[in-house]
């Protein structure tokens, strides 16, 4: 099963025959992904030997799409032209986007969201600034190392893309149905809350590790979510209780405003919704490993 | 990044926003002469990044340039809220009738804009949204939509306005929300917006933010910004991503979560050794090349305050082995400048030949510790000693 992303997805590179998109093109071809085409509107027509694959590039998603099934994008164009990728997506209907793009204009991701919402949500678009999604043993769709670990009961999901493969790594005894890294950006396609609706409904999953960071609410509504909705056990972790007030650490959108997006009130939302929570990644993981052993 | 008021008043003009003229000035002297420029009564306003101006006395009237330039001598040097007054803004006098507030800013929650509007205006707006909250409209705006001269009316009508007043605001919140999307700014905020006596609608307080990842689609002139710290201002020449701390530790990682939850632990691990805290953060990101790694160990060893130094990489893209080699050699590089305590962990992608090679090297500042916990511990040890 695994959520949002499995060994059906058939997956194209918007910006593939740029360096990042090639070279992590070759990496998701070698990590087993099934990557069936590039979309490049200057390059439409040429074929790209990717590991011993022809690749085909096409000058629209929707071409893309016609010719070879896609259902899966991973865009890795620059940050001026991401707006318009993922319109493009949005426009073909594409089921799933994943934006990896780090620095995009937030303007352009708040209209590239209004637009996908005006269009009825017909792709779910993960990111920006992600690492993208990795359903071990079936799929992997963004940057994330596809050998951390293999398949598994837990999903993972997470706004920072080096928290999440250390805790693929902490917990790559017990392995993971999917990792899904929803992005640092203030405006995101998909949230937590969105995360964990679907590993609720996924069989596969038994258990929910959440990673969360400073700025915005999405931990805060994440957790009245869970107390509402989830009966699968989740531990969480908070990043940046030692970030200081009004400084950007690395993410756009990890920023403490005034009293709004600390951790410590991440922290207490979570504990108010019965939720476990970590001092350190690795407290998370031993939390959930106690946790997976009472399954 | 937030603008100064003069900032947002000359951004604000060149949108076509109504405005009084205002001047900066630096000097007492610089303070008469823009006042005798203006004409009239003039109000002297300090210019810093921080609330409550008014009572902290940086904001004064005068009714000549000489008292303008008395005045000024006493608000230069002011410390409010931390922020030291260096400049000050000479504006030209206004006749007030009535204050409103209107601001359109990025509502990261709901993923749109949101514009808030309130007939009541010229107090501080959190005040408002307390104290009279039904008096506070709260508009989403779309963010394809924006807001043209139907949609301002709308929203002056659930901010309180009557008729006359709203057709006077309207067209100025259209081109406030101009400035808002021309300008790529994750907040556009007028306080007070008034209506003078000669029924003129002027926007007299602006605070603006812009978004840092839209500068590279902007041309703007030469900006006065944020004085850095020295080690900030360095780190940012060679394009590094580095926060300043008060601190003991100084901590290199890649990915920003990965080196906020470092700073975390190793805040922790300081309780056992003597309070000791993180120095900075400093995200090397993806590629942790040689030049990149001695480029970071470089501002962090220049901080006086760093005792010992944690290197907390995880090998996701970058294998481990290129980051110890770049640990390696930057410590090459910096040679005699290295002087300080090094505990590195590093995992993931390579990670054994990546401390093979650190093994080889064996300088002897370096410590390797294989999880991050006991890293953390160890950097905190070293900074207490």
């Amino acid at each position: 099963m695994a959520i949002f992303l499995d060994e059906n997805s058939r997956i194209i590179v918007q910006g593939m025959t740029g360096a990042e998109g090639m070279k992590h093109t070759r990496r998701m071809l070698l990590g087993g992904s099934n990557i069936v085409g590039g979309v490049n509107p200057r390059k439409a027509g040429e074929v790209v030997d990717v590991e011993g694959k022809h690749l085909p590039v096409f000058g629209t998603v929707a071409e893309a799409m016609k010719a070879t099934g896609a259902n899966v994008s991973v865009i890795f164009v620059p940050p001026a032209f991401a707006k318009a990728a993922m319109i493009e997506a949005i426009d073909a209907e594409i089921p799933l986007a994943v934006a990896i793009t780090e620095g995009i204009p937030v303007h352009d991701s708040a209209v590239a969201w209004a637009y996908n919402v005006e269009k009825g949500l017909k792709t779910r678009l993960i990111g920006p600034n992600c690492p993208g999604i990795i359903s071990p043993g079936k799929s992997n769709a963004g940057i994330t190392p596809s050998d951390i670990t293999g398949p598994g009961p837990i999903g993972l999901v997470s706004k920072s893309g080096t928290l999440t493969y250390q805790m693929m790594f902490e917990l790559r005894d017990i392995g993971m149905s999917t990792a899904i890294g929803i992005g640092g950006d203030p405006v995101i396609g998909t949230t937590h809350i969105d995360a964990l609706a679907a590993f609720e409904a996924d069989p596969e999953t038994k258990a929910i590790v959440l990673i969360g960071e400073i700025g915005g609410d999405s931990e805060e509504k994440a957790a009245a979510y869970i107390k509402a909705h989830v009966t699968k056990p989740v531990v969480a972790y908070v990043a940046g209780f030692t970030a200081p007030e009004g400084k950007t650490m690395g993410h756009a959108g990890a920023i403490v405003s005034g009293s709004a997006g600390t951790a410590q009130a991440k922290k207490e939302a979570f504990e108010a919704a019965g939720v476990k929570v970590g001092k350190t990644p690795s407290e998370t993981a031993a939390l959930m490993r106690e946790v997976y052993k009472s399954l | 990044m937030d603008l100064f008021e003069y900032q947002a008043r000359d951004m604000f003009e060149a949108h076509g926003v109504p405005v009084l003229q205002g001047l900066i000035a630096d000097t007492p002297a610089e303070v008469e002469a823009a006042a005798a420029k203006i004409g009239g009564v003039v109000v002297v306003k300090a210019q810093v990044k921080a609330g409550g101006r008014g009572k902290a006395g940086g904001v004064k009237v005068a009714k000549s340039p000489a008292e303008a330039k008395e005045l000024s001598e006493k608000i230069f040097g002011l410390n409010i809220k931390d922020h030291i007054v260096k400049r000050v803004m000479v504006a030209q006098g206004a006749s007030i009738a009535k204050e409103f507030y209107f601001s359109v800013l990025l509502d990261r929650s709901n993923r749109t804009f949101l514009s808030l509007c309130s007939v009541e205006g010229g107090m501080e707006i959190e005040q408002l949204a307390e104290e009279r909250p039904e008096a506070l409209a709260k508009v989403p705006v779309s963010a394809t939509k924006g807001i043209d001269l139907a949609e301002a009316l709308s929203i002056a009508k659930k901010g309180g306005f009557d008729d006359e007043t709203a057709a006077k605001v309207a067209p100025v919140f259209v081109k406030l929300y101009d400035v808002f999307v021309k300008e790529d700014a994750t907040l556009v905020e007028v306080n007070p917006l008034v209506l003078t006596t000669d029924g003129e609608i002027i926007a007299l307080d602006g605070k603006v933010s812009l978004d840092d990842n839209a500068e590279f689609r902007h041309e703007r002139e030469e900006m006065e910004r944020d004085q850095l710290n020295p080690l900030e201002a360095k780190a940012k020449a060679m394009d590094l991503n580095y926060v300043k701390l008060d601190g003991e530790v100084g901590i290199i990682g890649n990915g920003a979560g990965l080196v906020m939850s470092t700073l975390d632990v190793v805040a922790y691990a300081g309780e056992k050794h003597g309070g000791v805290k993180p120095a900075n953060f400093l995200d090397i990101g993806g590629g942790a090349s040689a030049e990149v790694m001695a480029a970071g160990l470089d501002v962090i060893l220049n901080d006086p305050q760093v005792k010992s130094v944690f290197v907390n990489v995880f090998g996701g893209i970058t294998a481990c082995d290129a980051v110890a080699n770049g640990i390696v050699g930057a410590l090459k590089t910096l040679g005699d400048k290295a002087t300080k305590p090094l505990v590195v962990r590093l995992d993931g992608n390579n990670v054994l030949e990546g401390r093979y090679i650190l093994e080889q090297d064996a300088h002897p500042l370096v410590t390797v510790v294989d999880t991050m916990d006991e890293a953390a511990d160890k950097a905190a040890e070293l900074a207490n000693r």
